[in-house]
């Protein structure tokens, strides 16, 4: 039945009939649904569903082989919401079609794509020219005396990604909220195909520009799982004080920014003072401020290791800087209760990383599916309310435990280099998961005989926190979004691939 | 109109148009010194005027000629204080206009404008920052009116002028509980009225937080230059007013070359002083909730009342 592929994985192939109650069954042991993806093998199409469970680490993968000319599946949308929207993505992507799906819209398509075409497929060439346009898709009207809508966006005024936001309020107090992404599409998984890993790691750096570790580790986790690598301890804790480093500045900027969007400028200029003391770190570690060009499949090399003591300080400055922040009435006041995420919205949305931590739950891919061996203990996070406060705090606690475990791993390291040699090893398929800054990052990937990569699927935490943040806003007033949408801060790049 | 006034009209006009643009310069420099920060230094937003000044006008679609006619409207109502209010001179160049009532019903004029330009974009960040600048005016307006009021029991005049040549002659007024309780009444309005922290913050990028920012959006060039000169303005003739309120000390009460000279370097200093302060509060500050907004206002109406309580039963 179920064949052994892999670190932890189990894979098996069943008709799409046999799914739901599988996936069903996966589902009440524990198991979330990882990825959903399609796959294009020429003769005919294939829908590969991930799930995995913690303590212990478990992967499950299901695949399901469809005919070409009615790829037709079972949609699992009533059991995960996570899958469903994976499900319409697949959809959009591939023309695999989740029957009975409640929410049969498109997802990542663009707009002006033509019916019918999908980009994924293996002969799909090139984007055709703007056509027929895939049928209205209309905004939830919101009806009623006084209410109005507020159209935000995709340009807008800060540096961030372009997202189109729909307000309906009625006074300041938002009812409702449809936050359309998608403008940002570059076909970064079919720009994967045909690479040898070691060409893919370009690509893996920028998925994300702030992530640029995060998806490189899972990418090289997934290569080295698709070859059967083994790679060293030494290396693994390299790349585990990286992925801290990584969090480290990301959570700076982020207590920085959460200041400055309450009006409290000197604590943002405080944190961008740090964040640039931790880039200046980052480029004596790696040679590249974002560390990019330092893990690589089988290996991952630094021209040192951070200073204990320079990030020491940095721990003291951030705690200070989040002291002052808390004990500033105001600054308290705009961050408590604000936008509150309850535990069972978490935990049914799927949400993951530090969002999901804030409304207490556990969720954390160090210790579910560990890379570095030996266990590390588990950070108890003081408060789990769920609101802008709590994701607030999370994000705090994990700085100091950042640096604790940057301290920890260095020791262990001893010297700055290690090298794996890589065993090239081809033909099958391998999946890696990490817990990047804002989250849990899956990457899946498949290696053909000749040694290039055939298929990969990345899963960045966005993808399932941005559901999230409408739910978050409900009943909060139109002038704490800018502060709420800090708090979850997702990327709009690792969300649209 | 005697001549004390007649150069007042004319030095005051010249010295707030030249110096408000260089005064939110002072403020931004101040604030930029004290966060760390190198600041781009206090003629900036005489350099940003004049970029802007020497761009195309153009206005949004669809728009109507209030739209046009709001800039105008709101520096003419601030340019019409500035000659007629006691900023260098105890004289008016107008005085039945320096009254109390006038001069507030001026600068809420200006802002309910540029309130009906914002609706007739007809975006919603228009619609939003007027609703939301509606709400405080109201709020604000008649503490203002209250809280100068209280000043104007004891002299018996709502003339201004009047107002401050009393407490020149009456230092001791000054320490009074209804001369303190009506400053702090104050201080709160004029934060409220221009935009500052905590109730509006004049730095974010964040439209949907804004209040007078997010009225101003659809403005580019020439016509926002006027509406950022007459914000700068605004602030300008609030500061300049509360200080010769409370401390009308140096202004110039006869026409000698000497004494309209300290008048002027009297003004220039107090109000650059005013301003380094609120820049200074402002970076221990941050913005308030929406909704606690209306909180803060109360409480500066409620000292504004107990001061013209104060008033009447201390007269």
């Amino acid at each position: 039945m179920s064949t052994p592929v892999g670190e932890r994985r189990t894979a098996r192939t069943i008709t799409p009939e046999e799914l739901p109650g599988l996936a069903e069954a996966l589902l009440g042991q524990g198991f979330r649904v990882a990825l959903v993806a399609g796959h294009d093998d020429t003769d005919r199409l294939r829908a590969v569903y991930l799930f995995t469970a913690p303590r212990p680490d478990r992967r499950v993968e299901l695949h399901v082989p469809l005919d070409r000319d009615h790829p037709h599946v079972p949609s699992l949308a009533g059991l995960s919401f996570a899958a469903g929207r994976f499900e319409r993505e697949m959809r959009d992507l591939f023309g695999i079609v989740a029957d009975d799906h409640p929410l049969p819209r498109r997802l990542v398509r663009h707009f002006h794509w033509p019916a019918g075409w999908y980009p994924m497929l293996a002969d799909a060439g090139d984007p055709p020219g703007f056509g027929d346009v895939d049928g209205p898709y209309p905004f939830r009207t919101v009806e009623g005396p006084g209410v109005f809508e507020i159209p935000v966006g995709p340009v807008h005024a800060g540096m961030i990604g372009p997202g189109h936001f729909r307000f309906s309020v009625v006074g300041e107090t938002i009812l409702n909220l449809k936050a359309r992404l998608w403008f940002v599409h570059r076909g970064l998984e079919k720009l994967f195909h045909g690479r040898t890993p070691e060409r893919g790691v370009e690509l893996a750096e920028r998925i994300s520009g702030d992530t640029s570790v995060g998806h490189t580790l899972a990418f090289c986790l997934a290569v080295e799982d698709a070859r059967g690598d083994a790679v060293s301890a030494a290396t693994q804790r390299i790349r585990g004080v990286l992925l801290e480093l990584e969090r480290l500045y990301n959570h700076v900027t982020d207590l920085g920014a959460l200041c400055n969007d309450v009006g409290h400028g000197i604590l943002n200029v405080h944190a961008q003072r740090v964040r640039e003391r931790l880039l200046r770190i980052n480029d004596e570690v790696t040679g590249h401020r974002l560390l990019r060009g330092a893990i690589r499949p089988g290996g991952a090399r630094v021209r040192a290791l951070p200073d204990p003591t320079a990030l020491a300080a940095v721990g003291a400055d951030m705690a200070e800087i989040a002291t002052l922040a808390l004990d500033h009435s105001v600054v308290r006041d705009r961050f408590t209760g604000t936008a509150p995420l309850t535990r069972e919205q978490a935990a049914d949305l799927g949400t993951l990383g530090y969002v999901a931590r804030a409304c207490g739950l556990t969720v954390d891919a160090r210790h579910d599916h560990p890379f570095l061996p030996g266990e590390s203990n588990r950070v108890e996070h003081a408060h789990t309310d769920g609101d802008v406060l709590s994701r607030f705090l999370v994000r705090a606690e994990e700085i100091t435990t950042s640096i604790a475990m940057i301290a920890a791993l260095a020791d262990a390291i001893g010297g700055p280099t290690a090298e794996s040699a890589s065993s090239g090893g081809a033909g099958r398929s391998g999946v890696g998961i990490v817990e990047g800054w804002r989250g849990t990052i899956v990457h899946r990937v498949e290696i053909a005989a000749d040694g290039t990569l055939s298929r990969v699927k990345v899963a960045d935490p966005s993808f399932f926190n941005w559901p999230a943040l409408p739910v978050a806003l409900a009943d909060t007033i139109v002038p704490d979004f800018p502060l709420v949408n800090k708090s979850f801060n997702l990327s709009y790049a690792g969300n649209d691939l | 109109m005697t001549l004390l006034g007649l150069i007042g009209g004319v030095i005051q006009p010249v010295l707030i148009v030249g110096g408000a643009p260089l005064l939110v310069g002072v403020l931004r420099q101040v604030r930029a010194r004290l966060e760390g920060r190198v600041g781009p230094g206090v003629l900036q937003p005489w350099r940003d005027l004049r970029k802007l000044v020497g761009k195309e006008a153009i206005t949004p679609r669809g728009t109507s000629e209030l739209f046009r006619v709001a800039p105008l409207v709101l520096v003419a109502t601030t340019l019409v204080v500035a000659v007629v209010a006691p900023f260098v001179t105890t004289a008016s160049a107008a005085d039945p206009v320096a009254d109390l009532f006038a001069v507030v019903a001026l600068l809420a004029l200006g802002t309910a404008v540029l309130a009906l330009a914002a609706i007739d974009t007809g975006t919603a960040f228009g619609g939003m920052g007027a609703s939301r600048e509606m709400t405080i005016l109201a709020l604000v307006e008649p503490t203002l009116l209250v809280a100068i009021f209280a000043l104007s029991v004891p002299v018996g005049s709502t003339s201004l002028a009047a107002i401050v040549s009393s407490t020149l002659n009456d230092p001791a007024r000054v320490v009074s509980p209804v001369s303190l309780l009506a400053a702090v009444a104050l201080v709160v309005v004029i934060v409220a009225e221009t935009g500052r922290l905590p109730v509006d913050n004049p730095a974010t990028h964040l439209e949907l937080t804004m209040v007078h920012e997010a009225m101003t959006l659809e403005y580019a060039g020439p016509d926002l230059a006027l509406v950022e000169l007459a914000s700068a303005m605004r602030l300008t003739v609030f500061l300049g007013l509360f200080a010769n309120l409370f401390a009308p000390w140096g202004i110039a009460t006869s026409a000698a070359p000497l004494a309209l000279l300290v008048g002027v370097l009297a003004l220039v200093v107090k109000i650059a002083v005013l301003g380094a302060l609120l820049a200074a509060a402002e970076v221990f500050l941050a913005k308030l909730r929406l909704f606690r907004v209306p909180e803060l206002l109360a409480g500066s109406f409620l000292l504004s009342l107990l001061a013209v309580s104060a008033s009447f039963f201390l007269a």
